[in-house]
């Protein structure tokens, strides 16, 4: 062994060769099997897609690196279970391109809010979350509030997403922006379309409480609200944890 | 620096940069209206700055034949400035980040400057631009040394440098502008990953041609680690990468993979990205650095094989043991946790071997603070990495996992490891590369040395303790069978391990600006009289060179 690594050594190329080798197999092993074993991820018939509000919403998430201190992801252990709610599947971010699992919990577990609190509280919490919870160490998110959402590029959202695999129709992304401002305004004519396209048991609601102006605070608790609810697959079974 | 173009390296610079102003201008007006633009500005901005730079040495005469006597160490040397201003940059963010934790109103109601977005400033900082721009410096440097040749040309390291920095600041500036992909150390966007893989192919490119111009008939060690980092890092950075940009006006895009894949393939390459980038990288550079300055030549070749080839192969299925108890299936969380424990062994033969090297030179380490740099960071690798391997046990990680423990880990890897040994190596090679007796003051590299070590045991210690009461907080009954604490009690139990945390940062960077100030005093003390020693050149049959199997 040690005769013929005496020899690999000598050979710039083949020592390059071993190394992508030897390098590739593990992730070969354990990552295609994930796109084609059928179980890996399971069966949500009921499960819809993300409006563009929320979608917008999720975006301010990832751009604001809200994941840097929230996971959305609860595992398999009974004080999770306790603490958050049925333990996450995999289905439920099978259209989250990418995931927000995340890897740390400065603040708790995000994956079942939504609905957890009031739209006012989201509000108030983001504008300063010391005046909800004094002792709490989150940013301020005063700004959100004052900064319009930026709608005209929506369709193009839709469209990569369509590219990656999420199931939004011509119809979908053609009106993007009209059910962005629907979405956040009941009493206008745009409202209906959203309800049409994305189901009777979609939120439409001034998130913000002001339906005139389409704000990014509008967007962040759209998606905040639905958080743990585009599908009910996870309470079906009953969740029974391993610990 | 354009002085030692050859007349034609100066006009495919001159290329090279037009194109790159022209890609600038397509960016900053098809982005007008989207942080794209403001990087096209940057991208054109970095173009006209060097197009100047070469115009105005234009003219000067061609560089004397007799250049190709000597190694190449103009680009070490740049880098290596470049890798402590990233560091003292990085640092400086990384302990703000760690007071906003102890106090989150120093944000000034602006987005740029919340913990979200600063956070990434620090890990790719540190580990892109310090530790990035450090094994560029060190790998040119070893590289030509032990294949006894110069690299080929006097442009392409130029380009590769310089490139790579051009890619960390529109990676730091994005993030600041709220630029990220949100997958933890790939969160540049799709334009900036496209850029790195040219400067990344430029530079396996490079190194492929440096070694065949080697007068060595057997490759070194070290170059087989830095050769892994170069082609595993483009591995990994190409298929985590893969996404859909909105369209080419805008910086926002869609990864390719969701939910569970994406989860795997994102921790794929995180966990990779510590074992090529922050460990075989760095294990390169301890497999030059620390024979060289201890006058010992590595201890086992046999045991670098061992390790070497072991690295290689456990670290890619490890991946998973970021992922215990998630909706991944058990079957590969499984194999992450095995591979994960066998893991150790290939880690603590390397350690092993580069505390056996010392034998024999221990009163070195007594007197020299830069041998002692590397000795202790070869000890933090192996508790690193024991420390990983116990927290890969499901049960260990179930505790530990989205708790500070993870981030005391990452410290001690990172602190203890990965900066000290980059210090102890760029000690090293700054006298050398310059051409100077010794750094300008041994006093100062003494004081940095003990203020990286306490700084590295306070941070450690503190998130230890914080992760471990925050981990059994969570999971605490009471009598009644409901869980004892709010989560709100368990924020509350960090406060006094988070200000500790923040100290020992400030220690650590107090180290790193006196480093940087030390290597600036060196750089302009007068150069040695004595001339170069004959060893240091190419092509010079015999001498003591560092020799595989040796
Ligand atoms: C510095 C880390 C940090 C960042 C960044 C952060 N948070 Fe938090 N978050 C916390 C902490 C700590 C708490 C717990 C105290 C509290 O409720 O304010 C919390 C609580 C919350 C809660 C209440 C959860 C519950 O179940 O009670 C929500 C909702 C929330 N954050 C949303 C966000 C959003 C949205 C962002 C990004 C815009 C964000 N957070 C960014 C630390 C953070
Ligand atoms: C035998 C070697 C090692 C093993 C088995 C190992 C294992 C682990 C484990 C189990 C985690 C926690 C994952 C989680 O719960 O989320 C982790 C996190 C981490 N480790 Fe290691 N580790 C090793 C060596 C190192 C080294 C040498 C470094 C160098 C700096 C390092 C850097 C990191 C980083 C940066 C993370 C944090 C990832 C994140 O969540 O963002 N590790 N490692
Ligand atoms: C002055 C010294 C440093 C200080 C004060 C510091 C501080 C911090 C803080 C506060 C965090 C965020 C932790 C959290 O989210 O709870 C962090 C994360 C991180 N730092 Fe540092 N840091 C320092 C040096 C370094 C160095 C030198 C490296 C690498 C070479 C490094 C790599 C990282 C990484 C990889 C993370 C992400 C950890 C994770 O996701 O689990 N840091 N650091």
């Amino acid at each position: 062994m040690f005769g013929f690594h005496y020899r690999l050594e000598r050979k710039t190329i083949g020592l390059v060769l071993a190394i992508i080798g030897v390098a590739s197999i593990g992730g070969i092993v354990e990552i295609a099997p994930l796109f084609t074993i059928h179980q890996t991820v399971e069966d949500a018939p009921d499960m819809r897609v993300y409006t563009p509000l929320e979608l917008a919403g999720r975006n301010i998430y990832i751009r604001e690196g809200c994941y840097a201190c929230h996971s959305q992801m609860i595992r398999t252990l009974r004080d999770e279970v306790e603490r958050y709610g049925p333990y996450s599947l995999a289905v439920e971010s099978k259209y989250d391109h990418p995931m927000l699992w995340g890897s740390k919990r400065t603040g708790p577990d995000l994956a079942r809010l939504g609905n957890k609190y009031s739209d006012e509280w989201h509000v108030a919490h983001l504008n300063n979350p010391r005046d909800v919870v004094p002792e709490s160490i989150m940013p301020a998110y005063a700004w959100l509030s004052r900064t319009e959402l930026r709608t005209d590029d929506l369709s193009d959202h839709l469209k990569a997403q369509r590219t990656v695999g999420v199931p939004y129709t011509d119809d979908m992304i053609v009106n993007a922006a009209a059910d962005a401002y629907g979405q956040a305004a009941p009493d206008s004519p745009q409202a209906e379309g959203v309800v049409k396209r994305y189901g009777k048991a979609t939120a439409v609601r001034a998130f913000d409480s002001r339906p005139g102006e389409l704000t990014e605070m509008d967007a962040l608790v759209a998606y905040l609200q639905i958080l743990g609810r585009l599908t009910d697959a996870a309470h079906k079974p009953v969740a029974s944890a391993e610990k | 620096m354009i002085a030692q173009l050859t007349k034609n390296e100066r006009q495919v610079a001159l290329l090279i940069l037009l194109a790159l102003a022209v890609v600038g201008i397509a960016m900053a007006a098809g982005g007008r209206h989207d942080p794209f633009g403001a990087h096209g500005a940057l991208v054109l901005l970095a173009a006209i700055v060097g197009s100047f730079a070469v115009i105005s040495g234009y003219y000067a005469p061609e560089p004397p034949e007799s250049r190709l006597d000597s190694y190449y160490d103009d680009p070490s040397k740049a880098g290596i400035i470049l890798a402590m201003i990233w560091a003292v940059i990085a640092m400086f963010v990384g302990d703000w980040v760690a007071w906003l934790l102890v106090n989150p109103n120093l944000t000034f109601d602006a987005g740029w400057a919340s913990f979200g977005r600063l956070r990434p400033v620090h890990t790719s900082g540190v580990i892109f631009g310090f530790g990035g721009n450090a094994l560029i410096a060190t790998s040119y440097y070893v590289m030509q040394r032990t294949s006894r040749a110069r690299m080929p040309d006097q442009l392409t390291p130029w380009f590769v440098l310089l490139g790579y920095n051009l890619f960390c600041v529109i990676a730091a500036t994005g993030y600041l502008m709220g630029v990220t992909q949100s997958k933890e150390y790939a969160e540049p966007e799709w334009y900036a990953d496209i850029w790195l893989v040219i400067v990344w192919v430029a530079y396996f490119v490079l190194y492929l041609r440096t070694l065949a111009r080697r007068k060595e008939p057997h490759i070194y060690v070290a170059n087989w680690y830095y050769l892994a980092f170069i082609l595993v890092v483009a591995m990994l950075h190409i298929v985590n990468n893969l996404a859909v940009p909105i369209s080419w006006g805008s910086a926002k895009s869609y990864s390719l993979f969701s939910g569970v894949q994406d989860a795997m393939t994102e921790w794929w390459y995180g966990h990779n990205a510590v074992a090529f980038f922050l460990t075989s990288g760095f294990l390169g550079m301890l497999y030059y650095y620390m024979p060289k300055r201890a006058g010992r030549p590595i201890y086992s070749y046999r045991m670098s094989i061992i390790s070497f080839w072991g690295i290689t192969f456990f670290y890619m299925w490890a991946g998973s043991h970021h992922l215990h108890y998630t909706a991944l299936p058990q079957w590969v969380q499984s194999l992450g946790m095995t591979f994960s424990v066998m893991l150790l062994i290939p880690s603590w033969v390397s350690a092993g071997n580069a505390l056996m090297t010392l034998n024999g030179a221990w009163h070195k380490v007594r007197d020299d603070a830069v041998l002692r740099f590397m000795m202790v960071a070869a000890v933090f690798y192996g508790l690193t990495t024991f420390e990983g391997s116990f927290m890969a046990i499901r049960p260990v990680n179930s505790l530990s996992h989205y708790t500070d423990w993870t981030v005391g880990h990452v410290h001690a890897g990172a602190l203890g490891w990965v900066a000290m040994i980059t210090f102890g190596a760029i000690y090293a090679s700054v006298p050398w590369l310059w051409k100077r007796e010794a750094m300008y003051s041994a006093r100062l590299v003494e004081a940095h040395f003990w203020l990286a070590v306490g700084g590295t045991v306070i941070y450690v210690f503190a998130m230890w303790n914080s992760g471990i009461i925050q981990g059994l907080m969570w999971r605490t009954y009471n009598e009644s069978g409901t869980l004892a604490y709010s989560f709100v009690d368990s924020l509350v139990a960090m406060h006094p391990y988070y200000i500790a945390r923040a100290v020992g940062g400030l220690f650590f960077l107090l180290g790193a600006v006196i480093g940087l100030y030390n290597i600036w005093m060196t750089i302009r003390t007068a150069p040695q009289a004595a001339p170069e020693t004959a060893a240091d050149r190419p092509v010079l049959a015999g001498g003591a060179v560092l020799q595989a199997g040796e």
